[in-house]
């Protein structure tokens, strides 16, 4: 993974809305006043989930503000963490697990198809649909490799086919379910609906 | 005291250091970069590794706590090797460009890897490019060499107090950037380039001039501001290639401020070269004949008493004293070094000094500015102020608004009535002040220039004297005065009379001088009407604008002289270079006028001189050493208070002296600021 870039359109300003706001008090009283600065990372996410998803600087400024840090103090964990956005994602913001188990099984055919159906370059809005798709790390599901995050849910043991049914259903507006693309139940066992620890319990 | 093992000698350590502080004790030198005294610790680089007996792995001597009994290894096989590990890596990313780096032949990376570098490379790899960043007109990047080790970042925030440089991106992707690329805005900025163990961060006025092998250095003090910052004076022939810090504790540590170090390359340009006689309403090049005889016809036709002179703020001891004997030879008494009415009660030493000093300010457990912006006036002192206040969280309290000062204070008033409530004990910072076991009160030049700064000044005195805070141990009454030649002209009582009031000035607004002669002053305000006037000094700047005759002499590179710092130290600035052209240094001027005045008079010895500039200074002890204390004398002056506010006058911080002005780098950096100033 690059370093990652700050957008150039930026908005001029920034501010929490009131939902978030009072979210924001809740979080701070976790923190003993003076340390409220480590609230930032919290903080961020709650930024980015206000802003379609991406980080402006000037929401960055206002976290600086609010917990009285310099302002690089916050780019710095802004830039550090891949979870973060700094640019604009699509409203369908795609993560390719290419992590070694998912690898193994496939990842990359997943990014193949990416590349053709949404844009060849990472983090690049779709020109039909509002997706976009990046690479990234392991995201905890190798049991059901190789595997997909599209915003906030995991889309498991995929092949090219069903792969590319999702995002086309992506960029035609109507996505399909997440969850497994085998029809196993979590991450139960092929064919069999139930753990081993149901099994014997 | 614990003791601990290094290489089989066992020594004492105190309490809380550090196994590479404590090897150091045993004079066994550790390879390091991340590591500096002055700054935190981040043991990031790994080069210090060595061996701890019972330890499977090397540990990083500069972050871990030396214990007693501790047995360091640092000449075993295993520490070579983890070193020369630690040194492949970091040569795996670096470029081998030293014959075109300017850190080459200063440079860490370059000597240590004499010792721990490999011949071969074994990373066939690509090696990472990344791009330059912009960090203002004094520091070029060159940031794929950058070996990340975090020291310019800990002294922006740590040292300088401006936390603007950080470290963005993670692993292979991490890069060192101001935020979002804009110039560090900073008076120390330019510490960062001596900080950097590469050549990441290097010099941008000096790129490529020259190497430092080829540079003569000369051990000297610096004359931007009152603090005497120590500094090294590299020359290259006769030019003054780059001005470096000398580490000196007590009074810069290992800083100096971007004035001191960047106004050098004002000393190539708009100098003096020969003396110049006005004909006509211009200047026409001349020489010293013409000039001597024309200024012994002038002194002979006036009267003494008409006559003035004027000493500028970067005169050095031994040119003063010979100017005081030029004019007592003529019968003038008509001098003063002030370039504006400030009170000055020159009766005591004390009264124009920072007896606290400045190593004292960390001894301190309460801070008072009164109509001072020492973060302008005397930068080394705010980073001395800054330190304190990130170590103790001592509080800050001002009277007057100075803007920021890189520590949180507290502005308790901005009238002259706020002092006069701390000395009647009427408000709440007064009980403060009063259960304060080290106070320093900084009485700046704006408060002193008031109408009543003769009032605030001697009952503050007064106040810290019946409160027990003048005494043998602790002085908390502080003059910051801004020039560097201030107190040594104080001392050697350049004034018209015995009071040093505001006589000078009265006569000169009054237009009674007919004849003024100016020695390097050139910030002295005069509306010239029908005077004769003279500039004696380095530099064609506002003085020379208004003179009749200009009198070329050296700057203070080109010249030996003493100096007193605001603390009432003594030091020594050394030549490193010649004067340019014709011009000579200031004494051998004056010898040379009064030997046209009188033909049997005896010249001035340059050595005699100094010898009597020692004696004439109050409390001398050593040069270097800070005064003697003594206790305060209360004159009971009557004068009246008057209410009015405290205005701090903004100081143009790169723009304050003859050399600043005509500085390339200074005005870049004054533009920078201005235009920051502006836009947010």
């Amino acid at each position: 993974m690059s370093l990652k870039k700050v957008h150039d359109k930026q908005p001029d300003n920034f501010e929490f809305n009131k939902k978030n706001s009072e979210e924001i008090d809740i979080i701070l009283k976790r923190y003993p006043k003076k340390n409220k600065k480590s609230a930032v990372m919290p903080l961020l996410y709650l930024a980015q989930k206000q802003n379609n998803n991406w980080i402006p600087l000037a929401a960055m400024k206002h976290i600086a503000n609010l917990l009285s840090m310099p302002y690089i103090s916050v780019y710095e964990i802004a830039t550090f963490y891949s979870m973060y956005n700094l640019a604009p994602v699509g409203k369908h913001f795609i993560q390719v697990c290419t992590t070694t188990p998912c690898l193994l099984r496939g990842a990359d055919k997943i990014v193949k198809l990416c590349k053709e159906k949404i844009s060849p370059k990472e983090n690049e809005i779709s020109k039909k649909g509002d997706c976009s798709w990046v690479e990234v790390e392991c995201l905890g599901a190798c049991v059901s490799a190789p595997m997909i995050q599209i915003n906030d849910d995991y889309y498991e043991d995929l092949d090219e086919k069903n792969t590319s049914e999702i995002l086309e259903s992506l960029i035609n507006e109507k996505p399909l379910k997440p969850g497994s693309y085998r029809g196993r139940k979590n991450t139960s066992p092929e064919k069999k609906f139930f753990t081993n620890g149901e099994k014997h319990a | 005291m614990p003791k601990i093992t290094i290489n089989g000698k066992e020594i004492d350590f105190e309490k809380g250091m550090t196994v590479l502080q404590a090897c150091e004790l045993a004079d066994v030198e550790i390879p390091r970069f991340c590591y500096h005294e002055k700054l935190s610790i981040a043991g990031n680089c790994r080069m210090c590794l060595v061996e701890m007996e019972k330890s499977a792995k090397p540990i990083a001597s500069c972050a871990m706590p030396a214990a007693e009994g501790m047995n360091i290894k640092t000449n075993t096989q295993m520490v070579e090797k983890a070193r020369k590990g630690v040194m492949e890596f970091l040569l795996a990313n670096h470029p081998l460009d030293c014959p075109v780096c300017d850190q080459g032949g200063e440079c860490d990376l370059q000597d240590q890897s004499l010792y721990y570098g490999v011949d071969k490379s074994r990373f066939v790899e690509n090696k990472r490019q990344v791009k330059e960043k912009y960090m203002g007109p004094l520091i070029k990047t060159q940031m794929t060499r950058c070996i990340h080790c975090t020291r310019c970042v800990r002294f922006a925030t740590e040292v300088a107090g401006v936390p603007e440089i950080g470290a963005i991106g993670r692993g292979e992707n991490m890069e060192i950037t101001t935020y979002l690329e804009k110039s560090m805005e900073s008076e120390l900025s330019a510490n960062v380039i001596d900080l950097c163990p590469v050549g990441a961060l290097t010099s941008k006025p000096y790129a490529f001039e020259a190497r430092p092998w080829e540079l003569k250095k000369t051990e000297s003090i610096d004359v931007m501001d009152s603090v005497g910052s120590n500094i090294r004076v590299d020359t290259y022939n006769w030019e003054v290639k780059r001005i470096l810090p000398r580490l000196n504790n007590e009074i810069n540590e290992e800083w100096i401020s971007d004035k001191t170090r960047y106004s050098c390359d004002g000393l190539l340009k708009q100098r003096l070269d020969v003396p110049y006689i006005k004909k006509n309403n211009k200047l026409y090049k001349s020489s010293w004949d013409e000039a001597l005889e024309l200024i012994s016809k002038k002194f002979q036709e006036i009267n003494p008493d008409e006559i003035a002179g004027h000493i500028g703020d970067m005169v050095g001891l031994e040119n003063a004293l010979a100017f005081k004997k030029l004019f007592n030879f003529i019968g003038s008494k008509n001098l003063e070094f002030r370039e504006k009415k400030f009170y000055l009660n020159s009766d005591e030493k004390m009264n124009y000094i920072f007896n606290s000093s400045i190593q004292g300010i960390e001894e301190s457990d309460l801070i008072l500015l009164i109509g001072t912006n020492p973060r302008h006036e005397a930068t080394m002192l705010n980073a001395r102020i800054r330190k304190t206040y990130v170590r103790k969280k001592v509080p800050i309290y001002s009277i007057g608004d100075p803007g920021e000062l890189t520590y949180d204070y507290q502005i308790i008033g901005k009238k002259t009535d706020d002092i006069l409530k701390i000395i009647k004990k009427e408000n709440d910072f007064s009980k403060k002040l009063l259960s304060s076991k080290k106070p320093i009160i900084i009485i700046g030049e704006s408060a002193l220039e008031l109408k009543s700064g003769e009032y605030i000044f001697e009952e503050i005195k007064k106040f810290l004297k019946q409160n027990n805070f003048i005494t043998k141990d602790w002085n908390a009454l502080n003059v910051l005065v801004q020039n560097a030649s201030t107190v040594g002209l104080a001392d050697l009582k350049i004034f018209p009379n015995e009071k040093s009031d505001y006589t000078f000035f009265d006569k000169l607004n009054g237009g009674k001088f007919k004849f003024l002669y100016l020695l390097g002053s050139d910030n002295l305000e005069i509306k010239k009407t029908n005077e004769f006037v003279i500039y004696q000094g380095s530099h064609g700047d506002r003085g020379a604008e208004i003179a009749d005759l200009i009198l070329p002499s050296a700057a203070y590179t080109e010249q030996n002289s003493l100096y007193e710092n605001l603390e009432g130290r003594v030091q020594e600035c050394r030549k490193a270079s010649y004067p340019i052209g014709e011009s000579k240094e200031d004494w051998k001027i004056f010898n040379s006028i009064i030997k046209k005045l009188d033909q049997n008079n005896k010249n001035f010895k340059f050595e005699l001189l100094r010898e009597e500039v020692k004696e004439k200074i109050q409390n001398f002890t050593e040069i270097n050493e800070l005064p003697e204390k003594t206790l305060a004398n209360i004159k009971d002056i009557k004068c009246e208070f008057i209410s009015e506010k405290i205005l701090i006058k903004p100081l143009d911080y790169y723009y304050s002296n003859s050399i600043s002005r005509a500085s390339k780098t200074m005005s870049e950096c004054r533009q920078i600021n201005q235009t920051v100033r502006k836009t947010g």
